[in-house]
C-alpha cells in the first residue's frame, strides 16, 4: 500500500492525542478530588 | 453510571466499525490511492472543531446574559476540545499534503486562518490562566471566546472566496463537487463515530470543570472561615 506510514501516523496521530487529552483530565479529576476531600476534612477540623 | 458505561461501549463499537470501514470497505480514491483515507477522520476532526466551537460561542454569549457559571464551564470545556481537534486536524493534514501536493505546509488563505484560529483558542486557555478572581476570569474569556470565533466562518469559507492550495469543498461545493456513494456512507459513519467520542469527552470535561468550581467555592469558604475571630478570642472579649 503506498504512502502507508503516512495514514498509519495519522491514524495513530488522532487516537494518541485524543488517549493523552482523556487521561489528562482523568489525572485532573482525582487530583481536584483530593484537593476537596482534603479542604474538607481541614474545614470540619476547626 | 450504567448509562455512562452503555454509551461509552457504544461510541468503542462505533469507532471500531468506522475506522474498518475507513481502511478496509470504502473504495481507493483514483488518483490519490491509500492516503485519500486519511480524510475519513481529518474531516470529521474538522466537524467536530466546529460543533465545539459553536458551543463555546453559545455558552459564552450565554454567560454574558445569565453570569450563570455553568455557562462559563460548558464554555471552557468546549473550547479546550476544539483546541484537541484542531490541533489533529492541523497534524494530520500535512500527512496527506505531502506526498499528494508534495510539500508539508503552505501558507494559503484556508491553512493561514485555521492556524490563526488554533492560536486563538489556546490564547483563551491561556488567558484564563492569568486571573484568579473567578467572576473575572468567566467575564474576559467569554468576551475574548465571542471575539475568537469570528475566525471560525472565515476558515470556513476561505476555500470557497479564494484560490487555495487546499481542495475546494467536496461537500455542499456546487455543481461539481460531491462524493462517491460508498465514500459518502464510511465518511458519515467515521462522523457519527467521532462526534460521539466528542460528547463523551466533552462530559468529561465538564465534570472536571464543574469539580474546580467546587473547590474554588470550598477555599473561599475556608478563607473567609479563617478570617472570622476564633471562638476563644470571642469568649475573652
Amino acid at each position: 500500500m503506498k504512502n502507508f506510514e503516512n495514514l498509519f501516523a495519522a491514524w495513530m496521530i488522532v487516537w494518541v492525542v485524543f488517549f493523552i487529552y482523556e487521561i489528562s483530565i482523568a489525572r485532573r479529576m482525582a487530583r481536584l478530588r483530593e484537593d476537596i476531600e482534603s479542604l474538607k476534612r481541614q474545614m470540619r477540623e476547626r | 453510571m450504567k448509562a455512562r458505561y452503555a454509551s461509552t461501549i457504544a461510541v468503542a463499537v462505533l469507532i471500531f466499525f468506522a475506522g474498518y470501514a475507513a481502511l478496509f470497505i470504502a473504495p481507493d480514491e483514483k488518483t490519490m490511492h491509500a492516503i485519500q483515507r486519511i480524510f475519513y477522520f481529518h474531516l470529521p476532526s474538522w466537524i467536530a472543531m466546529f460543533t465545539a466551537l459553536s458551543v463555546v460561542f453559545v455558552a459564552n454569549i450565554a454567560y454574558l446574559a445569565t453570569r450563570r457559571s455553568k455557562w462559563d464551564s460548558l464554555g471552557v470545556s468546549a473550547a479546550e476540545l476544539a483546541v484537541v481537534c484542531c490541533t489533529i486536524g492541523l497534524a494530520t493534514g500535512p500527512l496527506w499534503a505531502k506526498p499528494v501536493w508534495g510539500i508539508w505546509w503552505t501558507w494559503d488563505a484556508r491553512l493561514t486562518t485555521t492556524f490563526i484560529l488554533w492560536l486563538l483558542y489556546i490564547s483563551y486557555l491561556l488567558l484564563r490562566g492569568l486571573l484568579d478572581d473567578p467572576e473575572k476570569k468567566a467575564v474576559f474569556s467569554a468576551v475574548f471566546g465571542i471575539f475568537a470565533f469570528l475566525d471560525a466562518p472565515l476558515v470556513y469559507v476561505s476555500n470557497r472566496l479564494w484560490r487555495t492550495q487546499h481542495p475546494q469543498p467536496v461537500i455542499l461545493g456546487g455543481n461539481n463537487s460531491g462524493l462517491d456513494p460508498m465514500i459518502g456512507k464510511v465518511l458519515l459513519l467515521c462522523v457519527i463515530a467521532v462526534m460521539g467520542l466528542m460528547i463523551l469527552v466533552l462530559l468529561d470535561r465538564y465534570r472536571l470543570e464543574q469539580l474546580r468550581q467546587e473547590f474554588d467555592e470550598l477555599r473561599l469558604e475556608q478563607e473567609a472561615l479563617a478570617l472570622e475571630p476564633s471562638s476563644i478570642g470571642r469568649e475573652r472579649s
